[in-house]
């Protein structure tokens, strides 16, 4: 007997006047409390029998790509559901994590190496067996090495796709010559006083902050020189922007001629017809995205995802959708068309030509500086 | 007989009991327990790796309430929301009037004021983007009548983040002076005129006074939203534009810093606990539940 007809009989046990309000509403009540206490250690029960996984990614083209590509078939073929979720960005989704039960989220597409290198402070890894994901041989070595940088004993996640922050500029208004000139540095000219914007987060302003001062941003000796930069950004600047999508506003409603900007959103701008230039300046900001296994979930079956997912027509299927390159090497796989074209393509397969972050050196540099930068940013 | 007399005033006192214990409930274990989880974590630390080290600690405590940095953001937050209340104060009191002194329409106007509740917040916040934007309708409309030639900068500074919050909030101002107002009876004022005052000294001398309780618990309403506010100046302000709840969302979610997040919270919440405390003290809190009701 199910609960639903356990129910039903009680009901009618009460309509009949066999069961008085107070009781029936006391059963009521403790079948309730007793589902709530069951509830956390139910997933015990059904351990040995996966019967979905849980994505997190960041919605739109990227999950449409995915469920047509991956998840159907996946499901397809072992009969595990995906559940597909969003999430608006890395850092609320860590704390999302944190304080939920392990076992809640399963895998998750996320920013770069420091991201990974957070969730291994935190505890929230697995060991992945990479003998199950067949299509990891397909993926940049490159890629992989900044993982085993953080984990060198085994990985958590498996590299999905790159692109750079490069400096994006309406050409109505900065012909390619100046911006070639100028570099990172148009983003303190006062010449653009009030045209100029800035993602507002403190690796990026850090990063270009150093550019601009003639530093390296893995190795920065003049943090002051570094602060005075990000503040001479932030006076000349009309706003920070926290999205993609309000990145795209800004630049295509001419709100601002310059900005530095995702790789990715400028090529959507230049597809949509902006005439929206996109360079990539000497140190250009260069980072990897990844697919995260999370401590507490059914490893195997997210092996198994992962090797859909890493699959050529998924990955290339994404990276269209993305306009992100996806990891996979190009000189092993036939990329297609599209894909060369995208900005920060590598067809050497070796990225040497990115300037990718240390993420020992930056997290390590995380307290202090994210604190600062949220002062600097106010005006201090 | 006594006994069982004394059984049905037990049970008649048991019974409020009964009937709130879900909400008092629902307020324990969704308010006050969590409320306690961030307590003791304001007193932890956050360490160098992002874990948190457990133990008693004052230094965020001594950090949220000696610093200046917080100090002047605490401040300048509390300036927002007084000019905010302010505006929805001066917008709102008359709109309500109208509300409250017409004959007829009065549901629909009604109805009209509850009309934005109906759109997301984030929504009608961003609306003002297409309106003061560069290429937005304002910009578009002057430029169009020859009165600008080139767009005008109106988005993006603290003038637009104290727009966005009275578009916010000016309902909540609205709905509890016109709460006041219904219960005014108008046979005052006519009784003042017959007695020889103006129709603007009938209004100051008797409606204004009698309606000031729904003006405060609109006011407070309004203080207290837009001293919580955190969308607001992300979607309207600057770069240098911000509240204090940003300041609780940055330390919480871009520095992982919960320790610290929970104490500024605190505070924020202590600050605004003791304006109502003092609401309270002096008007009670009888006429915010009516206009909220």
């Amino acid at each position: 007997m199910d609960n639903t007809k356990r129910y039903e009989r009680l009901l009618e046990r009460y309509r009949n006047g066999d069961l008085d309000r107070r009781n029936f509403l006391g059963l009521i009540g403790a079948a309730g409390l007793a589902y709530g206490v069951q509830t956390p250690f139910a997933k015990f029960a059904h351990a040995q029998e996966v019967q979905q996984v849980r994505f997190d990614g960041w919605g739109g083209v990227v999950s449409e790509a995915f469920r047509e590509h991956a998840f159907e078939p996946y499901t397809k073929a072992t009969g595990i559901e995906v559940v597909d979720g969003t999430f608006a960005g890395s850092d609320e989704y860590l704390a999302q994590v944190r304080s939920s039960q392990e076992g809640t989220y399963n895998i998750a597409h996320l920013s770069g190496v420091f991201d990974y290198a957070r969730y291994v402070n935190f505890g929230l890894t697995v060991k992945l067996n990479l003998d199950n994901i067949p299509n990891m041989s397909l993926v940049m070595d490159a890629l992989t090495n900044a993982f085993r940088g953080v984990t060198p004993d085994y990985l958590s996640a498996v590299p999905y796709d790159y692109g750079t922050t490069g400096l994006a500029y309406n050409r109505k208004y900065i012909s390619d010559e100046e911006m070639k000139e100028k570099g990172a540095s148009i983003l303190i000219d006062e010449a653009y006083k009030g045209k100029i914007g800035g993602w507002g987060e403190w690796r990026t302003r850090i990063w270009y902050g150093a550019l601009q001062t003639g530093q390296d941003p893995n190795n920065i000796e003049d943090m002051e020189a570094v602060w005075d930069a990000i503040r001479s950004h932030r006076d000349l600047a009309l706003k920070y922007w926290s999205s993609g999508a309000e990145l795209m506003s800004l630049l295509a409603e001419e709100e601002i001629y310059v900005t530095e900007g995702w790789s990715g959103r400028i090529a959507a701008l230049q597809q949509e017809g902006h005439d929206i230039g996109y360079y990539d300046a000497p140190g250009s900001f260069a980072w990897q995205e990844c697919l995260h296994v999370l401590k507490g979930s059914p490893v195997e079956a997210c092996e198994e995802l992962l090797n859909f997912m890493l699959a050529p027509e998924t990955s290339i299927a994404v990276a269209e959708g993305q306009n992100y390159p996806p990891a996979l090497d190009g000189t092993k796989v036939d990329l297609g068309d599209k894909i060369p074209t995208l900005p920060a393509y590598d067809p050497t397969g070796t990225l040497a030509s990115l300037t990718f972050a240390d993420p020992n050196y930056w997290n390590g540099n995380e307290a202090e500086w994210s604190e600062t930068f949220s002062r600097v940013q106010r005006g201090y | 007989m006594k006994g069982r007399r004394m059984s049905v005033e037990a049970r008649e006192a048991r019974q409020p009991w009964i009937l709130l214990s879900p909400a008092l409930g629902a307020v324990l274990f969704l308010l006050i327990i969590p409320l306690m989880f961030i307590v003791v974590y304001s007193f932890w630390l956050r360490s160098a790796m992002g874990a948190d080290t457990v133990g008693f600690y004052l230094d965020n405590w001594q950090k949220a309430l000696s610093d200046r940095f917080y100090r002047e953001i605490l401040l300048n937050t509390l300036k927002i929301a007084a000019i905010t209340t302010v505006i929805c104060g001066l917008m709102g009191y008359p709109a309500a009037y109208f509300i409250a002194r017409s004959r007829g329409n009065k549901m629909t106007l009604l109805l009209l004021l509850m009309l934005p509740f109906w759109i997301s917040y984030i929504i009608r916040t961003m609306s003002w983007i297409n309106i003061l934007g560069t290429s937005g309708a304002l910009n578009t409309l002057l430029m169009t009548l020859g009165i600008i030639n080139e767009p005008m900068q109106m988005l993006y500074n603290e003038a637009t983040v104290i727009l966005g919050l009275v578009h916010f909030l000016l309902p909540f101002m609205v709905l509890n002076v016109y709460v006041s107002l219904e219960g005014i009876d108008t046979n005052l004022e006519d009784a003042a005129n017959s007695l020889g005052a103006t129709r603007w000294e009938a209004f100051t001398q008797v409606t204004l006074p009698l309606s000031l309780p729904g003006l405060a618990a609109g006011g407070l309403l309004c203080f207290v939203l837009g001293a919580g506010t955190y969308i607001t100046p992300v979607i309207l302000g600057g770069p240098t534009d911000a509240m204090f709840a940003n300041l609780v969302y940055e330390a919480i979610i871009t520095q992982l810093n919960w320790p610290l997040g929970s104490a500024l919270s605190l505070l924020l919440l202590a600050v605004l606990g003791v304006l109502v405390a003092i609401y309270n003290r002096y008007l009670g809190m009888a006429q915010l539940a009516k206009g909220l009701g």
